[in-house]
């Protein structure tokens, strides 16, 4: 029997997973976005099980405002990447540095 | 409830996203001749979406079910809002031409205007879910606008690195919101504090508080969630950055304000740990990495960073006192960083490129006197110096600490801000007593001058009588939370 549980155990696991995905990952940025993106999922994943749980709509609802708002996220975040890709020639995480911090 | 009173409490929002639609239109067709067209018309309709709150828009009460406030303190919040979206349209044109490569783009205000809705959406939230979609839109617009300059590198550096730790941000946000929502079993906030008041699930939802915190932490760049701010503010283009000083900050913290005491009212002494720090912790590194700075613009991130530390002080307090605290304080100091900002700009070398040395403000007392007097005005305000406004606003949030109980607290605050006097102080001994470096170029726009008149009379002492009319809109905004 699969309970709300085990669906809140692989949802922190993907959450975890995800914010790792941005800070561990050094090679390029369309991992960032991956990560992201993944981070949505797990909390949807989240929302979509507790919906379940408490047999109330809201939670479903809500997990189809995350999706269209991830959508435009990600159309964004892309956009930003290709400028950025014109200027630099690059999309490496190392090379992000044009200023300290 | 009939419909048609819900949308007219709502008509703020409705007013700048109709705006905002119909003029992206006309920026669709019109091109880059209809930036002067587009900018004043959304002045117009900011100026609208102002009037219009005088209407249901803050009588109180809720709308659609719950998912929407038109009250007092949404109402305050948004004026603020507005008034800074409006500065940030008027100051754009002049920069962007004289920067070389780019021309402003008619999407600019139209951005905006989204971003000002989206804003007004969150310090109107009476649910998660608006809480969120409105973020979102305010989030979105900001990272478009912090690449705005698009040939320029740095610009869209400050926009990557703002998209990928805004999304962050926003995902540690929602894991908070799900946890939140799956521990009370809704996403009203008033249902929510019920449920932190019953006491029951008291982990899950701890561990819900915690994560919500932290992503408007993030939203509001409080230390220890501040490092994408001088990255940020330093890269995008200077008009952007006076916008993101002012209005979103603004928003955040109203919207913190609003989650901690209507959701969140009941786990007080749980959420009060977690400010304490943050503000403690945004005030000391905020003045202390604020010192070896030489870039104007990542000075004044810093200096933001510790100025929402001073805010959270009033947040920290809670109750009707703290509130109206916060309130104050935001003011004033949407006034005093937009007016620090409109220094900024006018600086500029002979051929009227913009610079961002604080070696480049040497000797300005005596190449541009009237600038070098603003400048030293916004600057002792921020450090708190009577009888500037930036004293009274300071005085307002450590006296609502006070009456807390939380001596100890408001004491190492208000020591740890005499460190970021040094700074503050420093900037105007660079004005004032060293050797001039070369003069600024480039004309005044009688535009921003007369800003810059405005604000910096606003704060000086002649801006005195308006404190009075302060207090009490403040504390008419901080009643309708309780």
């Amino acid at each position: 029997m699969i309970t709300l549980t085990h669906y809140l155990v692989v949802s922190a696991i993907l959450f975890t997973l995800g914010v790792l995905g941005i800070f561990m990952n050094r090679k390029n940025l369309i991992v960032i976005l991956m990560a992201i993106e993944l981070i949505l999922l797990s909390v949807n994943l989240n929302l979509v099980a507790f919906s379940n749980a408490l047999h109330d709509l809201v939670g479903q609802v809500f997990a189809m405002f995350v999706l269209t708002v991830a959508a435009g996220e990600a159309a964004i975040g892309l956009a930003i990447l290709v400028i950025y890709f014109r200027g630099r020639g690059t999309i490496s995480v190392e090379d992000v540095n044009r200023m300290k911090g | 409830m009939n419909y048609s009173l819900q949308l007219m409490m709502a008509l703020p929002e409705l007013v700048l996203a109709v705006g905002a639609i119909l003029l992206m239109l006309v920026a669709a067709w019109g091109g880059a001749q209809s930036t002067r067209l587009v900018s004043w018309t959304a002045i117009a309709v900011l100026i609208g979406a102002g009037i219009s709150l005088a209407g249901p828009a803050s009588a109180g009460g809720e709308a659609f079910g719950g998912l929407y406030r038109p009250d007092m303190f949404a109402a305050f919040a948004k004026a603020l809002i507005f008034l800074a979206a409006g500065v940030s349209i008027l100051i754009a044109p002049r920069f962007f031409a004289e920067t070389s490569g780019d021309d402003l783009r008619p999407e600019y205000p139209v951005l905006i205007l989204l971003s000002a809705a989206g804003m007004g959406m969150m310090v109107s939230a009476g649910d998660l879910m608006s809480l969120y979609v409105g973020l979102e839109l305010q989030s979105l617009s900001a990272y478009i606008l912090a690449s705005f300059m698009r040939r320029d590198t740095r610009s869209a550096e400050a926009g990557l690195k703002y998209f990928v730790l805004g999304a962050l941000a926003s995902g540690i946000l929602l894991y908070g919101i799900s946890l939140v929502y799956g521990f009370s079993g809704t996403t009203l906030f008033s249902g929510i504090a019920d449920a932190y008041a019953s006491g029951e699930q008291k982990t899950g939802l701890l561990f819900g508080l915690v994560f919500v915190f932290s992503g408007l932490a993030f939203k509001m760049s409080a230390v220890p969630f501040h490092m994408w701010t001088p990255d940020v503010y330093e890269g995008a283009p200077t008009p952007v950055t006076a916008f993101f000083a002012s209005a979103p900050k603004v928003a955040a913290i109203a919207l913190a304000t609003r989650v901690a005491i209507d959701a969140m009212g009941p786990a007080i002494a749980d959420w009060r740990q977690i400010v304490i720090f943050a503000s403690l912790a945004s005030i000391i590194f905020g003045s202390v990495a604020a010192i070896r700075q030489d870039n104007i613009k990542r000075l004044l991130a810093y200096s933001s960073i510790a100025n929402v530390g001073f805010a959270l002080v009033g947040l920290a307090a809670g109750g009707e006192a703290g509130v109206s605290s916060v309130l104050y304080y935001v003011a004033i100091y949407v006034v005093m960083t937009l007016g620090s900002f409109l220094v900024v700009l006018q600086m500029r070398d002979a051929e009227g490129r913009p610079v961002e040395t604080i070696a480049s403000l040497a000797g300005m007392s005596r190449t541009r006197p009237g600038l070098a007097v603003a400048m030293a005005i916004f600057m002792f305000s921020l450090a708190g110096i009577p009888p500037l406004l930036g004293f009274f606003s300071k005085l307002q949030v450590f006296l609502a600490a006070v009456h807390a109980g939380l001596f100890v607290f408001a004491a190492v605050a208000a020591a740890a801000s005499t460190i970021g006097a040094y700074y503050y102080l420093k900037i105007v001994k660079v004005m004032y007593f060293d050797e001039p470096a070369p003069a600024f170029g480039g004309r005044t726009d009688p535009v921003e001058g007369l800003l810059l008149v405005i604000s910096a009379v606003v704060i000086s002492p002649l801006g005195w009588p308006l404190l009075g009319f302060l207090e009490v809109w403040t504390g008419a905004a901080a009643k309708a939370l309780f």
